[in-house]
């Protein structure tokens, strides 16, 4: 039998009050800090919690922080709600769930003052703080009670904090019942199994424990409506699939691999064809990631609109391949999900080091175009844009997403429908070859912007071959070693990439007005850049805030860096990699530009990047 | 299909209505005598005779000399020569984003033994539809004249001294990774050649081919086994091989007795006229048993020495995909409606 320690009056249940705008700072105002044991199923009870947060209107963020392992090591889910509507992370958190005895000690000293600890009452729990309420819940008895199957017990048994958890929070059971059926795709079975044990902990919280803390959560409006949850994996691999994605190689790498899931998910459902049973799409794992890219270059030269999906090191193999894709001419698109790098680095932990490694990845001149996407919503965007690009530009498109956005389940706008045809770009047919009486230039530039026309193979036309090769060529794409054709080759490659700085996604800007300091930002950041600029904000600092979607850069680029006395860099790597590029692109204010970087396995947080800000004026 | 425009009068030209020279392409800038040119020459011959239809073909390879000879035949067909040992899985994505295609893919020792090995037993693993040549001479040509994997153990060149290690043989580790054609000649054998060529454009799935193409200007010395006068010397043919289109009349010659015919996957058939009266290519027990007697008696045996297209469906079967090629189907097809956006998002 448990008691807290420190009782206090029970909250009454609020009724919830539409359009209501939440003033007390402890409702819905808080981080949950949940510790479980790696591969113990604690994932859909985590996932349970988020999905009825958000179903009950409150704007919510999860951060997985998982081990490198199957099963064993501790993990971490951290769950935060803004009532203000704050996606980012935030540094401390006010509730400890604590399932995981070798790391409860630590959990529990590092939640905040005026904070509470529900654990499991098996776990030796050595010192407590007298600024923190504790709650202890048999967990083991409970499951004993519930009479459960006992392969299902350890993975059920994370549903006792969920009832729990219900309780004192006040999260609405109706809710939780509907994430736990939308989880396992409306099976009665496991659902009621779920359920039961939810009600099981609810019940023996309801007449065990005194509510003595002040953290609550009640129903809100104003901010879910009409959004979705999803992690930027699945958003991207469904993005694909709306660009006609037909050839999928890939090689399991953490974090990438759920885009190849989702890929593996949805394509069967979304692109078969109806009269045959049969794919309009294939899928090959491969055996490693030289073999992915060399699959994804060799289906991109045939027609084809052909990803991959990968991260750091996976990256690093493929740098041979994607010099010749970029020599060659080949549209390709690469996902890179980034962790922490160099080396194998922390597999499992988010990191935005891979900017200047795939921007210039390959040796000798080569420059590749990179996407950042910031939300899901922009991972489907990007998802179909980043073929339209590669066939338009003839070359490959990486996509840096990371493992935050990638891996972790977001509040997203709904993605929307393309609004655009697909681009293909300059290939020629074998009518349009017979127009030109055969005579046509793979590498030549007719038109000025880089871009030669290409035939595919197949194209019923003598005159439509050509030879494809990472070896100097000439316009007719015959071999070369001459140094006229190679630096015209070269420049005109150069001449391409200054064609991409128009086709790229343009930086998104939020002015405030005529202010000395500008925030640049990429990708996932953003939630936090835009928090950090309120908190910044608080403190007298005004702000503009720009953030790049695209590599190369433009001109609002040049012009933003322009218009400010100083421009704050901010991402997620040791080096301020993205600093680097903006410092090369304009070396004459290059004085003006700070880089606010750091990479630590976090996604970096609101107060931590206004703290840098401020320390720098 | 592509045709000849205009036929003309008294040359002798193949159901396309071509003339064996519009299976030519660049002239060779490889060193005169070059077994990999009398690759070549054999793959045109075939070409021409089998009327392949060029604009349907693709030339894939990696890099060294013998991934520079796609340049030298078939002018009309795509080519791709792209990064060291990678050939198979450019050549994959082709031959998956479209299945029209007809691949040849063209390898050397260095690429296929050394630095892709595992690029070509995965190949071999997935079954993918394309005839793989291995243009083997036991030495890196380019960079001139260092050892490959498939060097004989104790063989001495110029520069690099004495080889000792034991080399790996090419249609041992196709056998390995379950090859459903796997054959060997010598590029001084050009009928041996040619017939394993046109056996091989007919099969499904792959079809491994390892060329002995000796290396006139790094590895000729008489005591290699890539020399041509050891080849001439030493080699053992396994098969007589007679190889008949499905297009054309099947006639059995009289002298083909105790023959054995394979039929192909698309209806044509390959002839086997067996020296040794035990040996079945169909059988792979004794296919693995030939290549180790071999090995330790340093001959190379040549010929077909397994095939079973019914062991295994290739890629394509495999990918269960649409009868039309990935690469012609309609924008339409490719991105779902509007409506199946909303159902997918009220899913999450």
């Amino acid at each position: 039998m448990s008691i807290a320690l420190h009782e206090a009056p029970p909250i009454e249940k609020e009724q919830p009050r539409v359009g209501s705008v939440v003033a007390d700072q402890y409702v819905n105002n808080f981080a949950i800090n949940i510790a479980t044991t790696n591969g113990s199923g604690s994932q859909t009870s985590n996932g349970v919690l988020l999905r009825a947060l958000f179903k009950m209107g409150i704007p919510v963020n999860g951060k997985n922080l998982f081990p490198s392992n199957i099963q064993g090591l501790p993990t971490w889910y951290i769950i935060r709600l803004s009532k203000d509507g704050y996606l980012g992370r935030k540094e401390a958190y006010e509730i400890a769930v604590c399932m995981n005895g070798r790391t409860a000690a630590e959990d529990m000293a590092n939640v905040a003052p005026g904070g509470m600890v529900l654990y499991d009452e098996s776990l030796p729990i050595a010192a407590r703080r007298d600024d923190v309420t504790y709650y202890g819940v048999p967990v083991g008895q409970l499951v004993k009670e519930a009479n459960l199957p006992y392969e299902l017990r350890d993975y059920i048994a994370n549903m006792v904090y969920v009832g729990a958890l219900s309780y004192l929070l006040g999260i609405e059971l109706k809710e939780i019942e509907e994430a736990i059926a939308w989880n396992f795709g409306g099976k009665p079975k496991p659902t009621q199994l779920n359920m039961d044990m939810v009600r099981r902990a609810y019940a023996w919280s309801e007449q065990n424990l005194v509510k003595a803390d002040p953290y609550r959560v009640a129903r809100m409006t104003g901010f879910n409506e009409g959004k979705v949850l999803v992690d930027g994996n699945t958003a991207a691999a469904l993005g694909a699939i709306f660009g006609g994605v037909t050839v999928v190689a890939w090689y399991p790498i953490t974090p990438a691999s759920s885009v190849a899931d989702a890929l593996n998910k949805y394509l069967p459902q979304l692109r078969t064809e109806p009269e045959t049973g049969k794919a309009t799409f294939a899928i090959i794992q491969a055996e490693d990631e030289l073999a992915a890219l060399g699959m994804v270059i060799g289906a991109g030269w045939a027609g084809a609109r052909a990803m991959t999906a990968t991260s750091g090191p996976g990256l690093d193999l493929m740098a041979e391949f994607m010099g010749l894709a970029y020599f060659a001419e080949v549209p390709a698109v690469i996902w890179d999900i980034q962790r922490i790098g160099p080396s194998t680095g922390l597999p499992t932990r988010t990191s935005q080091g891979d900017i200047a490694a795939a921007y210039y990845l390959s040796h000798g001149d080569t420059r590749h175009v990179l996407l950042f996407p910031a939300d899901p919503k922009e991972c489907f965007e990007f998802g179909w844009l980043a073929f339209d690009l590669a066939d338009r530009l003839q070359t490959p498109v990486i996509v840096l997403s990371d493992l935050d956005l990638g891996m972790n389940i977001w509040i997203s706008d709904p993605f929307e429908y393309p609004d655009r045809p697909m681009d293909h770009g300059k290939v020629l047919t074998s009518e349009q070859i017979r127009a030109l009486g055969g005579s046509w230039g793979r590498y030549k530039d007719v038109d000025g912007d880089g871009i030669a026309y290409r035939t595919l193979p197949g194209t019923p036309h003598p005159m439509a071959a050509y030879f494809t090769r990472g070896t100097g060529h000439d316009e007719y794409a015959r071999y070369s070693e001459r140094p006229d054709h190679w630096e015209a080759n070269l420049n005109r490659l150069a001449r391409k990439f200054e064609t991409a700085r128009q086709l790229v996604p343009p930086p998104v800007i939020e002015r405030r007005g005529d202010i000395p300091y500008g925030i640049i930002t990429i990708g996932s950041n953003h939630p936090a850049v835009v928090e950090a600029r309120d908190l910044l904000r608080a403190q007298g600092i005004e702000t503009n805030y720009m953030r790049l979607r695209a590599l190369p850069i433009n001109q609002d680029v040049h012009d933003f860096i322009r218009e400010h006395e100083r421009i704050f860099v901010v991402e997620n790597n040791r080096d301020g990699q993205l600093n680097l590029i903006l410092l090369s692109e304009e070396p004459c204010c290059g004085h003006k530009l700070t880089s606010i970087a750091r990479c630590n396995g976090w996604p970096l947080s609101a107060e931590w990047i206004a703290d840098a800000i401020q320390r720098q004026i | 299909m592509t045709t000849a425009e205009v036929p003309v009068r008294g040359v002798k030209v193949n159901a396309l209505g071509l003339e064996k020279k519009a299976y030519q392409a660049a002239p060779s800038t490889l060193c005169k005598g070059c077994g990999h040119d009398s690759i070549s020459q054999r793959i045109m011959n075939v070409a021409w005779e089998l009327s392949l239809d060029q604009t349907q073909v693709v030339k894939m390879s990696g890099i060294g000399c013998s991934s520079k000879s796609p340049a030298y035949f078939l002018g009309w067909s795509h080519a791709f020569n792209g990064v060291h040992g990678r050939m198979p899985a450019v050549a994959t994505g082709a031959v998956v984003a479209n299945h029209n295609l007809t691949v040849i893919g063209v390898s050397g020792d260095g690429d296929t033994a050394s630095i892709g090995t595992g690029q070509f037993k995965h190949a071999v693993r997935r079954n993918v539809p394309m005839v793989y040549i291995v243009e083997n001479n036991g030495v890196y040509g380019l960079t001139k004249g260092q050892f490959s994997a498939t060097a004989d153990l104790g063989q001495r060149l110029k520069y690099a001294g004495v080889n000792n290690l034991p080399p790996l043989d090419i249609c041992m580790e196709a056998l390995a990774a379950n090859a459903t054609f796997v054959a060997r000649s010598f590029a001084g054998d050009p009928k041996q050649v040619e017939s394993l060529l046109k056996a091989a454009f007919s099969h499904r799935g792959i079809a491994v081919l390892d060329i002995i193409s000796p290396c006139v200007t790094f590895n000729n010395h008489d005591d290699s086994t890539k020399s041509y006068s050891w080849g001439r010397a030493q080699e053992t043919p396994l098969n007589e091989l007679n190889f008949i289109p499905d297009y054309a009349e099947i006639t059995i010659d009289g002298r083909y007795e105790g023959e054995l015919q394979v039929e192909m996957h698309d209806g044509s058939k390959i002839v086997l006229k067996k020296l040794d009266p035990d040996y079945d290519p169909t059988d792979k027990l004794n296919a693995f048993r030939t290549l180790e007697e071999a090995r330790q008696k340093q001959q190379f045996i040549t010929g077909l020495i397994y095939v079973n297209e019914h062991e295994r469906p290739d890629l394509h079967e495999l990918l269960h995909f649409s009868d039309t090629p990935l690469v012609y189907l309609p924008d339409e097809v490719l991105r779902p409606s509007r409506e199946t956006l909303e159902k997918v998002l009220a899913s999450l």
